[in-house]
């Protein structure tokens, strides 16, 4: 992986993009047990693979979502925070 | 250098995962100091071809917390003797180790840091500019004007060694004793009955044990998969690079977390480098010209004079990172399941320590008094080791 299509800016070369991490849903800290919390605090999926992950346009401030192969540091596509809401492109 | 066995047996007293440092380490200890002969270490490649093959060898104990200071002291004095252990020259050699400061918070902490290691009776102190600039004439302490040099923690044990020395060195002491040694045989599975281990599935067959010890580095997550663990561990790639050889002109080695170099003189007169992190998870062992870039840039920072020298090597490796830089060693919640893992950045100064241990805590099934501080269940207690001390975490 050399360049990221960014949903605002397009094609732009990876040193301009920043790593956000995993795409995670948060478990309710009101209901969730003790062990689910510590799990979601430390544990990650780090099994290489296709994942969806954070990663911001440092130069505009712009964070989107992008799916990852982690394994062959292939991007499969790029999106906008919208897909958290609608899940599309699973 | 030792036997090359043919079948793997039916069963075994200890499966070992990984044949690099940590593992032959554990299997050597475990055949010389607990008696425990009947093992087999599983190695997907050949013996020390992962990360102990792909680190930049340094080897110090002025670590952050009193944990990771203890624990690498002893590091650090099981290596001087280890060449004798194993009639074979380790080429180990005391350099002395600087970390720049280049700030005054970075100065504070390398006060923090000595003052640490003083009151464990490891040799480190602070020292001013003029002092890294005797011991180092060629480095330029403005680092062309933009970070200069205001100090340095100094640590007179810093050393270097030849790695893979260490992993055919545990690997032949642990074959004489009895360990077979399976290289090119990938674990693929392995079989839990009633929350216990009880079984391996390789390449090569499958083997019952009830004890497993898992020393993979950046494999660890897909390994605990196995056994359907998730764990706090994120792969990253930590690149390193070395120069053309060189008449020696660098003998301490040479630490900077602003600039992120680290860089020592092999007695090959090569420039061994490494710099931070990868900033993303990649389970990958790929090289970048970004890498060779900015590394290069500031090396040139600290030594303008090496503009022309060119750069022969570069590589990568799999650091297997935790939330608190510290490493995760001992028992799991499978029975029978040991883990010695999360050593990113800084596992092959490790190497003896983490042998000795780890034998002892598959030995006797709980873990060794100075690995408490790196248990699994800290993360539950929300009790984590805070290890900052750690190299290339690009703090």
């Amino acid at each position: 992986m050399k360049i990221i299509c960014c949903p605002l800016n397009g094609p732009r070369p990876v040193a301009e993009f920043a790593y956000g991490g995993e795409v995670r849903a948060m478990p309710d800290p009101d209901t969730c047990s003790d062990a689910e919390w510590t799990d979601y605090v430390f544990s990650r999926a780090s099994v290489p693979g296709v994942k969806r992950e954070w990663w911001c346009h440092v130069a505009s401030g712009y964070w989107f979502i992008v799916d990852r192969d982690t394994a062959s540091d292939e991007v499969i596509a790029t999106h906008t925070v919208d897909v958290l809401r609608t899940g599309a492109g699973r | 250098m030792f036997r090359q066995p043919e079948k793997l047996k039916n069963s075994y007293d200890v499966v070992i995962i990984g044949g690099g440092g940590h593992g032959l380490a554990a299997a050597y200890y475990l055949a010389r100091d607990h008696g425990i002969r009947d093992v087999a270490v599983l190695e997907k490649g050949y013996i020390g071809g992962g990360n102990t093959g792909r680190n930049t060898a340094i080897i110090r104990s002025n670590y952050l917390t009193a944990e990771g200071v203890k624990f690498y002291d002893e590091s650090v004095r099981l290596w001087q003797d280890l060449a004798q252990d194993f009639d074979l020259n380790l080429f180990y050699s005391t350099r002395g180790h600087f970390t720049l400061a280049h700030t005054d918070a970075a100065l504070r902490t390398s006060r923090w840091r000595a003052e640490v290691n003083k009151h464990f009776g490891i040799a480190s102190e602070v020292v001013d500019a003029a002092q890294v600039k005797r011991m180092i004439p060629m480095i330029d302490l403005s680092c062309g004007g933009h970070a200069p040099i205001v100090g340095a923690l100094y640590h007179e044990p810093g050393a270097i060694a030849r790695h893979d020395a260490i992993a055919w060195g545990y690997g032949r002491g642990a074959d004489r004793r009895g360990v077979e040694i399976h290289q090119n045989t990938e674990v693929t599975g392995i079989d839990v009955r009633d929350g216990a281990v009880v079984g391996v599935r390789t390449t090569r067959g499958t083997v019952s044990t009830r004890r497993v010890l898992c020393a993979v580095a950046g494999s660890t997550p897909r390994v605990l998969a196995m056994i359907g663990l998730r764990c706090p561990i994120y792969i990253h790639p930590l690149q390193a690079m070395v120069s053309e050889p060189l008449k020696p002109w660098l003998d301490p080695i040479i630490v900077s977390g602003s600039l992120h170099v680290y860089v020592s003189q092999s007695a090959r007169g090569e420039l061994v480098m490494g710099a931070s992190l990868d900033p993303y998870e990649l389970h990958s062992t790929r090289s970048t010209l970004d890498f060779a870039e900015s590394l290069s840039s500031h090396m040139l920072d600290l030594f303008p004079f090496l503009s022309e020298v060119k750069i022969n090597r570069q590589w990568a490796g799999m650091a297997d990172i935790t939330p608190d830089f510290a490493p995760i060693m001992g028992t799991t919640p499978c029975e029978g399941f040991f883990l010695d893992a999360g050593w990113g950045t800084w596992g092959f100064k490790a190497t003896p320590v983490c042998g000795k241990t780890m034998s002892h805590t598959v030995a006797n099934g709980r873990e060794h008094p100075l690995i408490t501080g790196f248990s699994w269940s800290r993360f539950a207690r929300f009790e984590l080791t805070g290890e900052k001390g750690a190299a290339s975490v690009g703090l």
